[in-house]
């Protein structure tokens, strides 16, 4: 007996396109653990873990449960071993009640008559059973990011499961819910559930977890106990290297408005008011921050800064021009550039190489042309020379982007938005899912920039990094500005979590507007 | 050698066995005597200079319409009017050639110009409508294909067709018009330097100019354009009118280089061929001239072998879309493909 729940084997995955996303991985959990799998973006951890929830069959590698060799070949296969996943985008129907999301795809009905009434009083005993306090009977579409975590998580322990996988569980909660949810996880722990628990929040790990796992290009790092790592050396077995996770960030003089944004107004095409009523200003050489809980509108509006939509009403002036009617070649001419939160699509070009990424803006400044032609070489050593500044790990500057790690992809990204002196950036969950080394340099790039006078936007779904960075955060909820804390350095990350939750609200805003 | 092109090579060369061992297949099938009509097929076009100057002439239109389909694909749109253009190119020669009386290179300067500007229209207007509209290009390019052929067929009858001839054909073309022949004893042309210009210049705007960036950064990556400032919508409708005119072009010099007058079934479908031209060639304009020549080979082999042979020519057809679907069917042919990206990548298992 190994005293393994889960043993997966030299699992390798390669995908049809000649992606290698596993190159042997060995991987094990015990009972009654919760096993952090640790690695960033692109490492290959859900990969290893749609392969253990059958939903993708490995190229090469064995998997053994209980000490037996089983075939996985679907999620029912996976089920019936006990394993349930659950996924970080939810899978429930808005339209219907938390039970019978609950119970979706599994009715245990008598002739297929489904009682309503019925199913909302056991879901509710079935909730309480695992210590959720959840009233079932809320539609889904009304509850907030938080429940519908919770109820993707019962709907697998519905199901009987008793393995669960949580890919990113905590990645959109405010501290109060993962605080919940930690609670709720520690007490499946004790009735004997193993739990495997991807993140990046190495705080959350050190807390929660009891073993992890490390991964890195597609390989296994290693295995360790939580309790023999420190959070520093957590990251440096990540990245290979000594990081500085705390840095100062100096005192600045705020200059002028560099944005003003006034009465901004937005409905999607539902009719659904997704921006209300939005005023605030960035100076000059200040980084705002914005907190909000995903789908409270802060996507919405740096979305509508990049002038990526027209259809909205207020008015946004950049460096005291109204950008309200100029194409976004106008806007990035005024000065803006734009880090979006999902780079693979919006960011990069995947089967380019890295020179390709880096020269939009210059190209259209009339940089690099010679003769009416493109001057390759030039901008090749422009590109070493970023590759250098940004320590881009990579073959060269002819690499595609396909073949980086997400921290060294983002940074392709940093490196040609921050390039030539921006006076206004708005950025997007910069460092979400990136390893710790390459966040770390992001960080001090924006410090740096805001030094030397940019004015910055900054959302990220990471409360310490926007109270380490940011001079001030404002806080939406419900697309609107329900919060403005003036000094992070004073308050908790709670204080925050309170405003995203909508618990609290600030009468008096007008703080962040600078007349 | 980069993997990537190595891949590709394999792609395309297993494609065209697996395509051509069908093509031997369904020849010993139907033919009584299959190594005949296999050896006019494979030989045919090598056999005389006579034949392999056809090669060459038909290699002059592919060239023109591969490059507009390269240019076209490479930004992610699939606007097929360029055999419409094409087609459209031919009548504008017609027209011109009975209509002004100028000495012949600046008619054949007029020439170019106007037929180009006709193609850019034609394939323009779907792109338009796809803007104003959101209306498929695919469909209604290929619809406008049909309307530009009758349009020209019109044209054609009513006004440029001698009152007493019994043939749906114009009068003779000025001889003076006609493009100059290059080599004696074929009807290979001056459109041959032509089209190698094209090639050039074609290339150039791709790899080494701004325009061409961004419309290979709009081909593979739209939503990156868009939010880096590319005005894609004109991108995308200027790479259609580049694409028109050198199919606009391609019509025109075909039709003086290699006929003696105009009639109506005058495209063999050299617009529907630039597509496997452009497949073959990966949409990379420095490729178009060696697949256009072995499509050129593959069509005047099959015209050859249905001289000699009891094999119909449009065998060649169900080979040429064979070769497309086995090319664009990224996973039907991938085990090999995968063995080579994956070679020495993987770490061997023994390490547990
Ligand atoms: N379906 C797929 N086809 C091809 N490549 C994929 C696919 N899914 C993931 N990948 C690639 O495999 C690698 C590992 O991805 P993934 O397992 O999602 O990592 P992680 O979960 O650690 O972010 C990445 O390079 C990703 O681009």
């Amino acid at each position: 007996m190994s005293g393994f729940v889960i043993e997966m084997r030299n699992i390798s995955k390669i995908y049809p396109n000649g992606t290698i996303a596993n190159n042997n991985v060995n991987f094990s959990l015990k009972k009654g653990e919760i096993h952090a799998l640790l690695g960033e973006n692109g490492a290959g951890k859900s990969t290893l873990m749609h392969i253990l929830y059958g939903m993708i069959r490995p190229t090469k590698g064995e998997i053994f449960i209980k000490d037996k060799l089983v075939e996985i070949n679907s999620p029912l296969d996976s089920l019936k071993h006990e394993i349930g996943m659950v996924h970080q985008h939810f899978m429930l129907i808005p339209s219907m009640n938390l039970a019978e999301n609950l119970i979706l795809g599994d009715e245990r009905s008598k002739n297929g008559l489904i009682n309503k009434k019925e199913i909302i009083k056991n879901a509710n005993e079935f909730g309480k059973k695992y210590n959720f306090n959840i009233d079932f009977s809320q539609l889904v579409r009304d509850v907030s990011v938080g429940v519908c975590q919770k109820i993707e998580i019962l709907k697998a322990l519905y199901r009987g499961a008793k393995i669960l996988i949580l890919d990113e569980p905590t990645a959109v909660l405010t501290p109060q819910e993962t605080k919940e949810l930690f609670v709720e996880l520690k007490k499946l722990k004790k009735d004997g559930h193993s739990i495997v628990f991807i993140s990046h929040k190495l705080n959350e790990v050190k807390e929660l977890c009891d073993r992890l796992t490390i991964m890195n290009s597609s390989k296994s790092v290693g295995v360790y106990n939580v309790s023999d790592l420190s959070v520093k050396k957590i990251s440096e077995k990540m990245i290979g290297r000594e990081v500085e996770l705390d840095f100062e960030v100096p005192e600045k003089k705020l200059g002028k408005s560099i944005l003003k944004v006034r009465n901004l107004i937005y409905f999607n095409k539902l009719g659904k008011k997704k921006l209300d009523n939005i005023s605030f200003d960035v100076r000059e050489g200040q980084i705002l921050g914005i907190a909000a809980v995903e789908g409270n509108g802060a996507s919405h509006l740096l979305e509508t800064l990049a002038g990526l939509r027209k259809d909205y009403s207020g008015e946004i002036f950049i460096s005291g021009v109204n950008v309200n009617k100029l194409s976004i070649k106008e806007i990035r001419k005024q000065g803006l550039r734009y880090v979006p939160a999902d780079r693979m699509k919006d960011g990069v070009i995947k089967d380019e190489t890295i020179y390709n990424n880096l020269i939009v803006d210059r190209l259209e400044e009339g940089e690099f042309i010679k003769h009416w032609l493109i001057d390759f070489k030039e901008i090749k050593s422009f590109a070493r020379s970023k590759v250098k500044e940004f320590f881009i790990k990579c073959k060269d500057e002819n690499s595609e982007i396909g073949s980086l790690s997400g921290g060294n992809i983002q940074k392709v990204v940093i490196a040609r938005e921050f390039d030539n002196n921006p006076k206004l950036l708005i950025i997007n969950q910069p460092t979400r899912g990136i390893d710790i080394g390459a966040a770390e340099l992001i960080r001090k790039k924006m410090v740096d920039l805001k030094q030397s006078d940019s004015g910055i936007l900054l959302h990220s779904a990471d409360l310490q990094e926007l109270m380490q960075v940011c001079d001030s955060i404002i806080i939406l909820y419900k697309g609107e500005i329900v919060g403005y804390v003036e000094e992070p350095k004073k308050v908790k990350p709670e204080d925050l979590g309170y405003y995203m939750l909508g618990v609290k609200k600030d009468t008096d805003v007008s703080g962040v507007i600078n007349e | 050698m980069n993997k990537k092109l190595k891949v590709e090579i394999i792609r395309t060369l297993i494609a065209l066995s697996i395509a051509f061992t069908i093509l031997v297949v369904i020849v010993s099938l139907i033919s009584d005597n299959p190594l005949e009509a296999l050896y006019n097929l494979f030989l045919g076009p090598i056999s005389s200079k006579r034949n392999f100057g056809n090669v060459i002439e038909k290699t002059i239109p592919l060239i023109f319409t591969g490059l507009a389909v390269s240019l076209i694909f490479s930004s992610n749109n699939f606007n097929l009017a360029s055999e419409g253009a094409f087609y459209f190119g031919g009548v504008m020669a017609l027209v011109l050639c009975f209509t002004i009386n100028v000495p012949s290179i600046i008619f054949w300067i007029i020439l170019i110009i106007v037929s180009a500007t006709v193609g850019a229209i034609i394939v323009g207007l779907p792109g338009y409508l796809k803007n104003k509209t959101e209306a498929s290009e695919i469909v209604s390019s290929i619809m406008l294909n049909s309307i530009m052929f009758l349009l020209g067929t019109y044209i054609l009858v009513y006004y440029f067709k001698p009152a007493n001839s019994r043939a749906v054909s114009s009068a003779d073309f000025p001889d003076k018009y006609l493009m100059p022949n290059i080599i004696a004893g074929t009807r290979v042309h001056f459109g041959l330097f032509l089209a190698i210009f094209a090639v050039l210049l074609i290339y150039l705007l791709m790899f080494k100019t701004k325009l061409g960036y961004k419309i290979r950064m709009t081909g593979k990556n739209s939503n990156f354009a868009k939010v880096m400032g590319i005005n894609v919508s004109l991108v995308l409708l200027l790479t259609q009118l580049i694409g028109g005119a050198l199919a606009g072009i391609g019509g025109a010099v075909h039709t003086l280089g290699v006929f003696d007058n105009f009639t109506s079934n005058r495209s063999p479908g050299y617009g529907w061929d630039g597509i496997i031209v452009a497949v073959l060639a990966r949409n990379n304009p420095l490729y178009v001239p060696l697949a256009a020549f072995f499509v050129a080979y593959l069509k005047t082999g099959a015209a050859i072998m249905t001289r000699r042979s009891d094999v119909p020519a449009e065998i060649i057809l169900v080979i040429q879309a064979i070769i497309i679907l086995l090319i664009i069917s990224k996973n039907l042919i991938s085990k090999i493909e995968f063995k080579i990206l994956i070679s020495g990548k993987l770490d061997d298992g023994g390490a547990s």
